[in-house]
Formats: C-alpha cells, sequence, structure tokens
C-alpha cells in the first residue's frame, strides 16, 4: 500500500463467503477507479494488457448507488465480452458516471483467473470523503 | 458469537428474543460450538430479517450460518402475502436457485479406479468451468424464453437430459409461472453461451464414494450402499440469476421507501409481494430457477456421457436435484393452520419429510434426499427431510459447510498447486483451471461438514443418511 494516505490505492477487505473491495483516492472518481482495479484483483494477479477499450455510463439517485451501479457495469462488461480490464478512466458529473474501461480477453493460462464477481452487493456499502480529504468507495462483491 | 446473547431454547436452538423493530424471534439452530464460531454479523442479519413486514413465526438461521447480504447465508424466513409480506432479491441470492443434484452411477469404486484419471480428464475436458470457458450450446432469443419457460424440461426436449429425471427434480423439473419478459435484456444477454457450464467459486461436478452408510433403511430406498460411485453436480443459474439478483436488489433498493417500509440497511432491499416490482422480481426469479434447473439437467447429461464412454452399461440415474437459493410459495402449518407463504431459502436446502404429497412415490415413505456440500478433501452428506423440520424451520435444513475463513486468508495460507498434489496423494483428483480458485477453495477454509450435518440431525432439520468421499472433483 503506498505511504501517503491520499495517493490512490485499494484493498480487498474480508467477508465469510465473499469479498470486500475499497478503493482510495483524492476524488470520489479515482476511488472508484481503484475500485475496479480491486475487483479485476480478485479475479487474477496477473496483468492485463490495456487492448482494447469498452465505455460505460450510468446514472443513480445517489453516489452509494452510482458506486454499485459501476461496479455491476464492469462485472456485465467482463461478463459478456469474456475479458478483464486492467485500466480505468471514471468521469462523474452529479449523478452520470461516464468511464472508459482498457482491457483484454481472458487468457486462462496466463491469467489463471480465480472466482467471478456475480455481482456488487449493499453489504458494507460507504461511498465517503474521509477526515484528512481522502475519498474512500468500497462494498462486498459476491463471487 | 456469546452464546450469552440468547435465550437457549433446547440443546440446539438459540433464540433472539425480539426487540426493537423486530417482529418476530430470531432462532438459530447449531451447537454450541457452530453457534460460537458464526461472526456476529449472523446475529444482526437475523434480527434484521425479523424486522421485515408480513414475516411468520420467525426468522431461522441454519447450523451452516454466515454473514451474507441482507440475509445471512443459511437463512430461512416466510411471508404472508395477505400481511403486507415482502419478497426480497438479497433473501434468495444472486445465484438463484443455486443447488446440488446426485446421479447413482450403479458402478463401485473398484470398477472406477482403474480409469479414475482417464475419466477425470475427460470430465475436465467435457464441463466447461470457471472464467472465460464457454458452453457449446448458444441460445437465440426465442431458444431463451423457451428455455426460461421449461427448464429441465427443456432441456430434455432438446435431447440433454432424460425424461425419468424429472419426478426426481424439485417442481417436476419445471417451476411454472416464470416470466421471462421481466428478464432484461443484459440477464439474457450474459446467459446466451453459458448453458452447460459449471461456473466457478465453490461450485464443482464430483464423482464421490459412499464412505459410510448411518441410516440403513433410508440409504436402501435411495440406492445408496457402500464403495457405490455417484456423481454431484454443485451450481446454479449463472450469468441470467447474477444479473437478475443485480437488477432487483437494485430496484427493491430504491423502491422499499416509495413502498413506505423502513430498511435498518439498505442491504434487506425488498418489495411488497403484492406489488408490480415484487410480482415482476417472482417472475423473472421463476424464470431463473428453470435456467438453474436446465443447467444441471444439461451437466448431469454431459456426465452421462463421459461416463458412457468408459462403461456403456451405466445409466446414471437421477437421485434427486434440489436448489438452496429460493423464494417459493408453499403451504405450512401455522398454529394448527394451513398458511399460503413465500418462503425464502438463501443457502437454504428445503427438506420435506415422509409423507410429503410433493415427493415422488419412491421417496414418500423416507423423505426429501437433502444433498449437502463439503469442500473438495473433506466430503459430502446425503440427508433425509424429517416430519419435524415442518414445525422447525418451514421444512429446511443446511445446505453445506460454510466457509470457515475469508477467501483472502485462505489465499495467503494455501497453495492450489500443493493442494492438488496432496489431495492426489490422497486419492483424490482435483482438476480446474485455475490453482488460485483451488486455494480459496481450500479443504481447510471450510468449516467441518460433519459438525454441521450432525447439528441439523440434531436440531431435527434431517437425519444423516451416507456420507461420501470425493474421487474427482472438477472446479471452476
Amino acid at each position: 500500500m503506498p505511504e501517503s494516505k491520499s495517493a490512490a490505492h485499494w484493498e480487498h477487505f474480508p467477508h465469510d463467503a465473499d469479498v470486500g473491495i475499497r478503493g482510495f483516492g483524492p476524488t470520489s472518481a479515482t476511488a472508484f477507479e481503484q475500485a475496479a482495479l480491486a475487483l479485476t484483483a480478485v479475479m487474477t494477479a496477473a496483468a492485463v494488457r490495456p487492448e482494447t477499450r469498452v465505455d460505460v455510463t450510468c446514472k443513480a439517485p445517489d453516489l452509494e448507488v452510482l458506486f454499485v451501479d459501476w461496479l455491476n457495469a464492469v462485472i456485465y462488461e467482463m461478463a459478456v465480452r469474456r475479458m478483464l480490464f486492467g485500466r480505468f478512466a471514471v468521469k462523474i458529473d452529479g449523478d452520470a458516471l461516464t468511464a472508459s474501461l482498457w482491457g483484454e480477453p481472458v487468457d486462462r493460462a496466463r491469467h489463471a483467473p480465480a472466482c467471478e464477481p456475480k455481482g456488487a452487493t449493499y453489504t458494507a456499502l460507504r461511498v465517503e470523503k474521509l477526515p484528512d480529504g481522502t475519498w474512500s468507495a468500497g462494498c462486498i462483491v459476491d463471487v | 458469537m456469546d452464546p450469552a446473547r440468547f435465550t437457549r431454547l433446547d440443546a440446539t436452538s438459540w433464540q433472539i428474543d425480539p426487540t426493537g423493530a423486530m417482529r418476530v424471534p430470531a432462532i438459530i439452530y447449531a451447537d454450541e460450538e457452530l453457534l460460537r464460531g458464526m461472526d456476529d454479523k449472523v446475529y444482526e442479519q437475523a434480527a434484521n430479517v425479523a424486522t421485515l413486514p408480513g414475516i411468520v413465526k420467525a426468522s431461522y438461521a441454519m447450523p451452516d450460518a454466515h454473514w451474507g447480504y441482507g440475509f445471512p447465508i443459511g437463512g430461512v424466513a416466510a411471508f404472508d402475502a395477505e400481511a403486507r409480506g415482502v419478497v426480497s432479491a438479497g433473501g434468495v441470492g444472486f445465484d438463484i436457485s443455486c443447488g446440488v443434484r446426485t446421479m447413482l452411477t450403479g458402478l463401485t469404486v473398484k470398477d472406477v479406479l482403474p480409469v479414475q484419471k482417464a475419466i477425470a480428464d475427460s470430465l475436465s475436458r467435457q464441463i466447461p468451468a470457471g472464467v472465460g470457458s464457454e458452453g457449446a450450446i448458444t441460445l437465440d432469443p426465442p431458444g431463451m424464453d423457451a428455455m426460461l419457460r421449461g427448464g429441465a424440461a427443456w432441456a430434455i426436449t432438446q435431447g440433454w437430459g432424460e425424461e425419468g429425471d424429472l419426478e426426481r427434480i424439485e417442481e417436476k423439473g419445471t417451476m411454472s409461472q416464470a416470466r421471462p419478459d421481466c428478464v432484461s435484456d443484459h440477464a439474457k444477454q450474459r446467459q446466451r453461451r453459458e448453458m452447460g457450464t459449471l461456473g466457478s467459486g465453490n461450485h464443482y461436478l464430483e464423482v464421490q464414494a459412499v464412505a459410510e452408510i448411518l441410516d440403513d433403511e433410508a440409504a436402501a430406498a435411495f440406492g445408496l450402499t457402500r464403495d457405490a460411485v455417484v456423481v454431484t453436480i454443485h451450481c446454479g443459474s449463472r450469468g441470467l440469476g447474477h444479473q437478475i439478483g443485480t437488477d432487483y436488489l437494485r430496484d427493491m433498493a430504491v423502491a422499499a421507501k416509495d413502498a413506505g417500509i423502513a430498511l435498518p440497511d439498505r442491504e434487506l432491499a425488498c418489495a411488497p409481494i403484492k406489488s408490480e416490482i415484487g410480482e415482476r422480481y417472482f417472475g423473472a426469479m421463476r424464470a431463473a430457477v428453470n435456467c438453474a434447473l436446465a443447467n444441471r439437467e444439461i451437466l448431469g447429461h454431459f456426465a452421462r456421457r463421459v461416463f458412457g464412454h468408459y462403461f456403456p452399461a451405466a445409466k446414471l440415474e437421477l437421485l434427486f436435484d434440489v436448489s438452496h437459493n429460493t423464494c417459493k410459495v408453499e403451504t405450512h402449518l401455522v398454529d394448527g393452520k394451513k398458511r399460503e407463504l413465500y418462503v425464502h431459502r438463501k443457502g437454504a436446502t428445503r427438506a420435506f419429510g415422509p409423507g410429503h404429497q410433493q415427493l415422488p412415490e419412491a421417496l414418500r415413505t423416507t423423505g426429501q434426499p437433502v444433498l449437502i456440500g463439503g469442500s473438495m478433501g473433506t466430503g459430502s452428506y446425503i440427508l433425509a427431510g424429517l416430519a419435524s423440520s415442518e414445525e422447525k424451520s418451514f421444512a429446511s435444513a443446511c445446505h453445506g459447510a460454510g466457509l470457515a475463513m475469508s477467501r483472502h486468508a485462505a489465499l495467503k495460507q494455501w497453495s492450489g498447486r500443493k493442494i492438488v498434489d496432496d489431495l492426489a496423494a490422497s486419492g483424490i483428483l482435483i482438476r480446474s483451471p485455475s490453482t488460485r480458485g483451488v486455494a480459496e477453495e481450500a479443504p481447510g477454509a471450510y468449516k467441518d461438514v460433519g459438525a454441521v450435518v450432525l447439528a441439523s440431525e440434531q436440531a431435527g432439520l434431517a437425519k444423516r443418511v451416507a456420507r461420501m468421499r470425493p474421487l474427482i472433483c472438477v472446479k471452476g
């Protein structure tokens, strides 16, 4: 984990059956990007090549629902395209999110993907600005 | 969890007395050691479920309960539509109708051992498993809707299964009143190429040997003898169910407030059964049940094909196929009166006792087979439903061992490669595309399934019939 608390980074946190993911960054958008990296890391520890770009948009009544929608949009694109994504660029404007995802098709030999995420949940869902100014965004993902 | 927080009703029944917004008590079935090992979140979640409108009798948790989302995994709760009861997408889970089927091969360990490795390799080639795997079946839109309406019966009409299986599948293989029109295009898109795939995580296809008979009479009725070989499949409704869960969890989270339901937490998202969204969810969930039933029927067909190659006379007769993530309309006796209830079982297996009208004739005196998965190292159990489970838990029992630690912790503790080698040395062949997945599913990461099924028996939920040990495990 980077030394500076405000620098962008992600973490997994424990849950009995599933897995918690959390992203941190100087803005909510960066925290969302980092959480998506944490999601990819649930599946593979290998590098993911940014060969193809996919764009997604989401709209939600509040930032926490928007976060769940964002993760579920990434999960959907991974599932139907059979791809993994290793780079994310998120823009949040009010209740709307636009994002680009860069990745490549799953390579079962190289990525050795473990479990597939089924969906992001509202459990342990929190998007917040911490006292030191860092944004944090996390929830439990069902795997 | 501290046992002092409960009123102990008997050796295996622990009650959370109603406080605050709880409408009914919450009851956890477990022995003291299992209860102590449960996360405090199970207490919190079981109590939260007890606050939901229309809940009947109690919010229950099975001996393998653990922290879920909204409802605990291992949670059972029944709601009355006439009392403004609710249906909850989180109370069913993302993997709608995830379940287990066991097929009897008619072979013994002695028959299978000489070709064990060849069968393991064939199964791993024939059964698409793991992230990025693709089935050989692609559904066009009319095919998708037909599958969502027909379930296992649809699979059989397509040539992937046998007519005789139907009476040994819940709902006789087809969940009625499925509504493909309530399933989103996203969900259908996720399923287009996933029929006949196993998935990943804790899903598996195992070739197992009967290691111990615990009830002679029931075992004979189920066709189980010591050293007999069976094939057991654990999987669910794949991407379709996951997306329906995702879609409706969101809709319900946003809509609960509009319906005037005060939620202690957004994760308890639910909708009145008698509401537009409640009815739509029901229609979609039933379609996902059919997807899971069809999927297990197809996987069973693939297993038959592999066994048929090595043993042309082997039939692989279906013992039973039962789900553990559902919400079903059932009639139960409550205070001496029959009531129609919406029974949520999330990580809990339906366990009809002897005499139940919905059981096929051949199983009616014994009770329903309750199929319990353990871990790939320690084995599994077959139980039979008990009449007492009707009163105790709306005829429900446990569903598996349950993880004793997080996947994260398991990954730190074990090497997948070493687990595969160690198990091979003890006669269990693992076939998985992901060694990391194997580490996350390490036998040591699971609770003791033996303790879970014993507690289920002691609590009067289901009785133990046979213990199975794995010979081959194909995992995603």
